[in-house]
């Protein structure tokens, strides 16, 4: 047993951590402090920072253009990235269609698209979910018929991530509606100017816009856009899922948050003390901080299995229903450590200059109410639970 | 023992909750109590003239109730509509005024809106570290410093304000018109206000009057945690209508065990907390009143937090949308924990009970 970084592995820590400082730009770094929602504008130049480096794609072989780091390294970027308060990287593109490409694309949608994605040409969204299909993803409707040269494609997609500025959509569309459910999908590639496409925002329960509805009306799709064979989609959407998997104990956000909570509770006072003397909410944080401190290294643990194996197995679902619980906790943490200081709407309280609590505080209660999507998305807590009874339970 | 209503709280639950559900529809409700002021100017009119307020003060102050029953009544429906009006403000504004022997018909008739300013950003909950302190006496009473979250402070004229004067807690009027407010919404709907006091005129209500406070702020516990009860039950009420119309994987997901029981659990902890909260109501005038409105806020805080977020997880994602009610009553549910005392404040209440016994 060999719990710290080889001589490599640090020197490569050091790297990063080094070029972060002193490449990631204050207005940045001070807007994922803020916690509120980041622009557009932002993400491009954050990508566009990491693409001139070359590590904006690492989870892509070196062929492509990626940094073909092994899920070490990958892991100690996002700890640096995480610390330095850098934004995480929209992943629809080069963390979920890119992969896909890599194995399924055909060579001239390998070469039009990888580039894009990596330049931000083109930024993509994910169209999997749908009203009558989100743990069921199997039942989706949404319906391609292939006419000629192209697939009419009809439907509705939901709860689509940045959908708004989305330049195309990579889709799961029903090709055999005959079939059983998960032989008749196929996996499709759509521009978003393509007529018959709509897109209508989804108000969060904070306020925010970052999701949307997408309907489709007689949108023609050029057939090339499909990505591998016809009514193989499944097969494309579970070998991203196990992509997906990549980074989903977000140790190093909550490893970020504990140090935002614990400093909070220093700041703030109860009964003429501060907080963190409270025995009860310093309970609060020890048992979510021993929690993280065993999740560092079940994260470790995983990742050292997927190293040696080439890819994650299932019982990184642990991670996914685990991480999720600690981040959510540190988030209600944050918000109870406010007290009723969390309970402005965020922007509310500026008449007259008025800072309404500690610095980089007002979005706590919005985070804390939106990140409760982190245990319903990318496979809800309840259906991580169903996948562990069958592959690790066997029951 | 009897554990139903009388004949006249049942018809002040009933023409209030008639009068909520006609006029205070969730989508109503979400539109008012997001926009400047935070609340329904006209429908507190008509809150008021169905007598809410006089249902709040016992028959010699000028009302008709007053007792912990008619406020968890008033509250329970207030909580299952999610309504924003600032009733909390006039109920311990009440209280404090008939300490006082002073007149309520305007606060009673809804005529004039007073909110109760105790919190500061150092002293969110507790009483006995409040800083704002009064200078001067008689006719030139003034008072300086912050005063934090007051609910309903974004429309109140009249603030009570809980200030120092001569090292003990009294209760002074603060004229809105007179002081620095700045109002703002809230994230769970509705609104409040930080009262910024710098050497503002101040009349004094109430001298030495920390049992007084204490007492208001115990009705003002019955109050938000007979809200809480309301609130809950609805979020309940649409997650099991949730799971018996939402299909997934070809059944209904309530036909899901590890679901099922989770709804179970809800239905458990609201049920406790209704049981303290008849307790808490029933001993508000009594001498034990601080040590069961303790364990009912803590109580329901506890319960309020697995009740939002098991209602939420259950939904999926239309449980984090705007357009859905559910994620405004998980919101209110969550922060009214933070009003008049968190868990881990009612908690350290109780355990200071056992180290003075
Ligand atoms: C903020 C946000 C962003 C999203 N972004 C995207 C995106 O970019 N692209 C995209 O395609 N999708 C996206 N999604 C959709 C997401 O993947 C779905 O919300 C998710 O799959 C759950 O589906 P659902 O919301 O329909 O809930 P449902 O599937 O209806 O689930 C409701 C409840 O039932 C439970 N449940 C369901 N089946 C079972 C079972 N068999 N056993 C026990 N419990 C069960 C669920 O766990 C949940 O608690 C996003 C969702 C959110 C909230």
């Amino acid at each position: 047993m060999e719990l710290s970084y080889s001589a490599e592995e640090k020197a490569f820590q050091r790297e990063v951590r080094d070029w972060l400082a002193y490449t990631l730009p204050s207005h940045i770094s001070d807007a994922v402090r803020r916690g509120g929602e980041l622009t557009k504008a932002i993400m491009e130049e954050w990508h566009a920072l990491l693409h001139a480096k070359g590590w904006l794609a690492t989870t892509w072989p070196v062929e492509f253009g990626g940094t073909g780091w092994t899920p070490v390294e990958r892991h100690i970027f996002e700890e640096e990235c995480c610390r330095a308060y850098a934004p995480r990287i929209v992943p629809f593109g080069t963390n979920m269609l890119g992969p896909v490409l890599h194995k399924f694309g055909s060579k001239e949608q390998q070469d039009y698209h990888l580039p894009r994605i990596l330049n931000g040409e083109i930024w993509w969204c994910q169209g999997y979910s749908e009203p009558g299909a989100g743990s069921d993803l199997a039942s989706l409707k949404t319906r391609a018929v292939r006419e000629g040269d192209h697939y009419v494609v009809n439907g509705q997609k939901t709860w689509t991530t940045l959908g708004q500025h989305a330049d195309w959509i990579f889709c799961l569309v029903r090709t055999d509606p005959e079939v059983k459910a998960q032989e008749g999908i196929s996996f499709l590639l759509i521009d978003m100017k393509t007529p018959g496409i709509e897109v209508r925002p989804i108000k969060l329960i904070e306020g925010g816009h970052e999701v949307n509805e997408v309907f489709f009306t007689d949108v023609k799709v050029p057939a090339e856009n499909l990505v591998g064979q016809e009514n193989k989609g499944w097969t494309i959407a579970k070998y991203l899922l196990t992509h997906e998997r990549t980074n989903i104990a977000n140790v190093g956000f909550s490893m970020q948050a504990l140090e935002e909570v614990k400093a909070l509770a220093r700041t703030m006072k109860r009964r003429g003390r501060p907080l963190i003397e409270d025995p009860l909410f310093a309970a609060r944080i020890a048992e979510v901080e021993i929690q993280l401190e065993a999740m560092k290294i079940t994260n470790l643990r995983m990742l050292f299995q997927a190293q040696q194996q080439g890819a994650p197995g299932p019982e990184t679902s642990i991670l996914k229903i685990k991480g999720t619980v600690i981040f959510q906790e540190l988030k209600d943490l944050a918000r109870r450590a406010l007290g009723p200081m969390a309970a402005p709407f965020p922007g509310h309280v500026t008449e007259g200059n008025l800072m309404f609590g500690p610095p980089d505080t007002e979005h706590n209660a919005a985070r804390y109410f939106n990140n409760r999507k982190t245990s319903i998305y990318g496979g809800s807590n309840e259906i991580q639970r169903n996948i562990l009874t069958k592959t690790m339970l066997e029951l | 023992m009897d554990f139903s209503l009388t004949d006249d709280r049942r018809m002040l639950q009933d023409s209030l909750t008639r009068f909520l559900a006609d006029k205070y529809g969730a989508e109503h409700r979400v539109k008012v109590a997001y926009e400047a002021p935070f609340h329904d100017p006209a429908l507190w009119g008509e809150l008021t003239e169905l007598g809410a307020l006089y249902a709040l003060a016992p028959e010699a102050q000028g009302g008709f109730g007053g007792t912990g029953f008619d406020i968890s009544v008033v509250f329970e429906a207030l909580g299952r509509a999610m309504c924003p009006e600032p009733v909390l403000g006039a109920l311990m504004a009440s209280r404090l005024l008939g300490a006082a022997g002073a007149e309520q018909d305007a606060l009673l008739s809804g005529a004039t809106k007073y909110a109760v300013a105790i919190a500061e950003p150092d002293a969110p909950y507790d009483l006995g570290s409040i800083g704002v302190t009064a200078k001067g006496d008689g006719e030139a009473i003034t008072l300086s410093g912050r005063k934090t979250a007051i609910y309903g402070g974004q429309v109140a004229e009249i603030f009570l304000v809980v200030a120092l004067m001569n090292g003990k807690p009294a209760v002074f009027e603060v004229r809105a018109d007179q002081a620095q407010v700045v109002g703002y919404g809230l994230m769970d709907g509705g609104g409040a206000a930080e009262l910024l006091l710098d050497d503002t005129p101040a009349a004094l209500l109430l001298a030495d009057a920390g049992a007084v406070i204490e007492s208001a702020v115990n009705a003002g516990i019955v109050a938000l945690a007979a809200e809480a009860v309301g609130l809950m039950s609805v979020a309940h009420e649409m997650t099991v209508d949730y799971l018996r119309q939402r299909k997934q994987f070809g059944v209904t997901i309530g036909k899901f065990q590890a679901l099922q029981h989770r709804a179970v659990d809800m239905l458990t902890e609201i049920e406790q907390s209704r049981s303290l909260v008849i307790k808490a109501a029933a001993e508000l005038d009594g001498p034990e009143a601080s040590r069961f409105c303790a364990m009912v806020k803590a109580l329901v805080g506890r319960a309020g937090r697995l009740v939002a977020e098991e209602a939420i997880q259950m939904h999926g994602g239309i449980g984090v949308t705007w357009e859905y009610p559910l994620a405004h009553y998980a919101k209110r549910i969550t922060l009214l924990d933070a009003q008049l005392g968190d868990t881990d404040h009612h908690l350290g209440t109780l355990i200071d009970g056992y180290k003075a016994a």
